[in-house]
């Protein structure tokens, strides 16, 4: 078992949902060219995070899982909707973007000035239903663990667009070649941050020794390399 | 309504031929119109997931596209991306029991990434800019041609990961046997494996270079900034 402050810093670091998993690229791509932006869609991320994968976490673990539907009675025991899980998320992540997206609006409107285009944007980001599929296949045991989760993984990604976005700014004055412009350079400037976030890995917060799980590749890997260095 | 359209036009008339053709080479998804990179990379680390992966995606998009498209006078405008993205579960759904059933262990391997084609850029893209406005013959075309395309660069990018990174393609050996004490091939020249091609960064860098060189080839699609 992870602590849960290892967690945190493990999906904004480590794990980094841009550089790590690649989830949220299209909209990574498309709305980094200024910082503005860049801070309003990030900001929106955490926050829509933050809201759907608790939800979705006891969506999960009291309707959808093998047997989670028992409070109902001894006669649903067996039931597993697990196979319902893709419409379930995505149905609760385009509801919640759009109850928060009246809520802004109401209760907050200058909040909404500063979020509101991002908000229908982010029904379909792919960090958001990525959040609550790593979620549930990593079985986080509490909703406590499942919110740290998935506020690290917002935080990681503001991070990353963030930065993204500043780079950009200054790319503008540089003298990249032609056909590397605009696209071409934003990815590969994004490969090199993603080489720098990846020097985080390994870092432990709890006591116990963090379980080496997902990221298959790139711990092992990691390990690996090491042993080619010493040889 | 199809009937006659077909009637007055070929299947495959210049046009039509002209949506498959377009997405694999000056339109492609991926290195033009920057869609689907999102769960495309994660699983670029071999030639098989790579080949799975797109497969599932031209399926869905295909009949995504198809659904939407015949249905598209019905669906009221306001709500069209919660409908839409419900079609796209339900088949992503169809796709993710099969893999489990036929092909357990790649599916194991691919875990959230089948998942993640509900929110892929290019589904979506191409339900709301083509299959919503088009007849439904075309829109099969057009899916069938950019699920093609999302393909060609995804099976690319994991030949050179899976080539260098691991010296292996589909998981045949391709540089000889690399384990420590019965090396043969190259490795009895010292040759290594490029651990770091394995490493997601390298991924993106990889479509950077493609990106590259594609607009090196064809200077109009060369952006200002």
């Amino acid at each position: 078992m992870e602590s849960t402050l290892d967690i945190f810093v493990k999906a904004i670091f480590s794990e980094n949902m841009i550089f790590a998993y690649f989830l949220g690229m299209c909209s990574y791509l498309a709305v980094s060219k200024t910082v503005k932006t860049a801070v309003g869609l990030g900001a929106a991320v955490i926050f829509v995070l933050a809201v759907t994968v608790p939800v979705n976490f006891l969506l999960e673990n009291y309707v959808l899982k093998a047997g989670a539907l028992s409070w109902l009675g001894s006669e649903y025991e067996d039931l597993d909707l697990s196979f319902l899980a893709f419409i379930m998320f995505i149905a609760v992540v385009a509801s919640i973007v759009q109850l928060v997206e009246m809520l802004v609006e109401k209760f907050a409107p200058a909040l909404y000035g500063a979020l509101g285009i991002f908000l229908p944007l982010i029904a379909v980001n792919c960090s958001i239903l990525g959040g609550a599929l790593f979620m549930q296949e990593r079985q986080y045991s509490t909703i406590v663990d499942a919110t740290a989760f998935s506020l690290g993984s917002g935080i990681g990604w503001f991070i990353a667009i963030v930065a993204i976005a500043a780079i950009r700014e200054k790319l503008r004055y540089s003298n990249v070649p032609g056909p590397l412009r605009g696209l071409g350079i934003t990815f590969i400037v994004t490969g090199l941050m993603g080489m720098a976030f990846m020097s985080f890995m390994g870092i432990k917060y709890g006591e116990e020794a963090p379980k080496e799980e997902s990221a298959p590749v790139s711990s092992s890997m990691i390990k690996k390399s090491k042993e080619y260095n010493i040889k | 309504m199809s009937a006659d359209k077909k009637s007055s036009e070929p299947l495959f008339s210049k046009k039509n031929k002209k949506l498959i053709t377009d997405p694999l080479t000056d339109n492609n998804p991926v290195t033009i119109q920057v869609l689907g990179i999102c769960s495309a990379l994660a699983i670029t680390v071999q030639v098989n997931q790579a080949i799975v992966m797109s497969l599932s995606v031209l399926f869905v998009i295909i009949m995504g596209n198809l659904i939407v498209s015949l249905l598209r006078n019905l669906i009221p405008s306001r709500i069209r991306i919660i409908v839409q993205l419900l079609f796209v579960a339900s088949l992503v759904i169809i796709v993710d029991q099969v893999l489990a059933a036929f092909l357990p262990d790649l599916s194991a391997k691919l875990s959230v990434f089948v998942g993640l084609i509900i929110t892929n850029c290019i589904i979506m893209g191409r339900l709301e800019a083509f299959a919503m406005a088009n007849k439904p013959w075309p829109s099969v075309l057009d899916g069938f041609g950019n699920g093609v395309g999302y393909g060609a660069i995804l099976v690319l990018v994991a030949v050179f990961r899976e080539l260098f990174g691991s010296g292996t393609l589909m998981g045949f050996p391709i540089f000889g046997n690399s384990l420590p004490g019965s090396e043969s091939g190259l490795y009895q020249l010292g040759y290594q494996n490029n651990n770091l091609m394995i490493l997601p960064p390298m991924a993106l860098i990889i479509v950077g270079v493609i990106i590259w060189v594609q607009r090196a080839r064809n200077k109009a699609l060369i952006e200002e900034h």
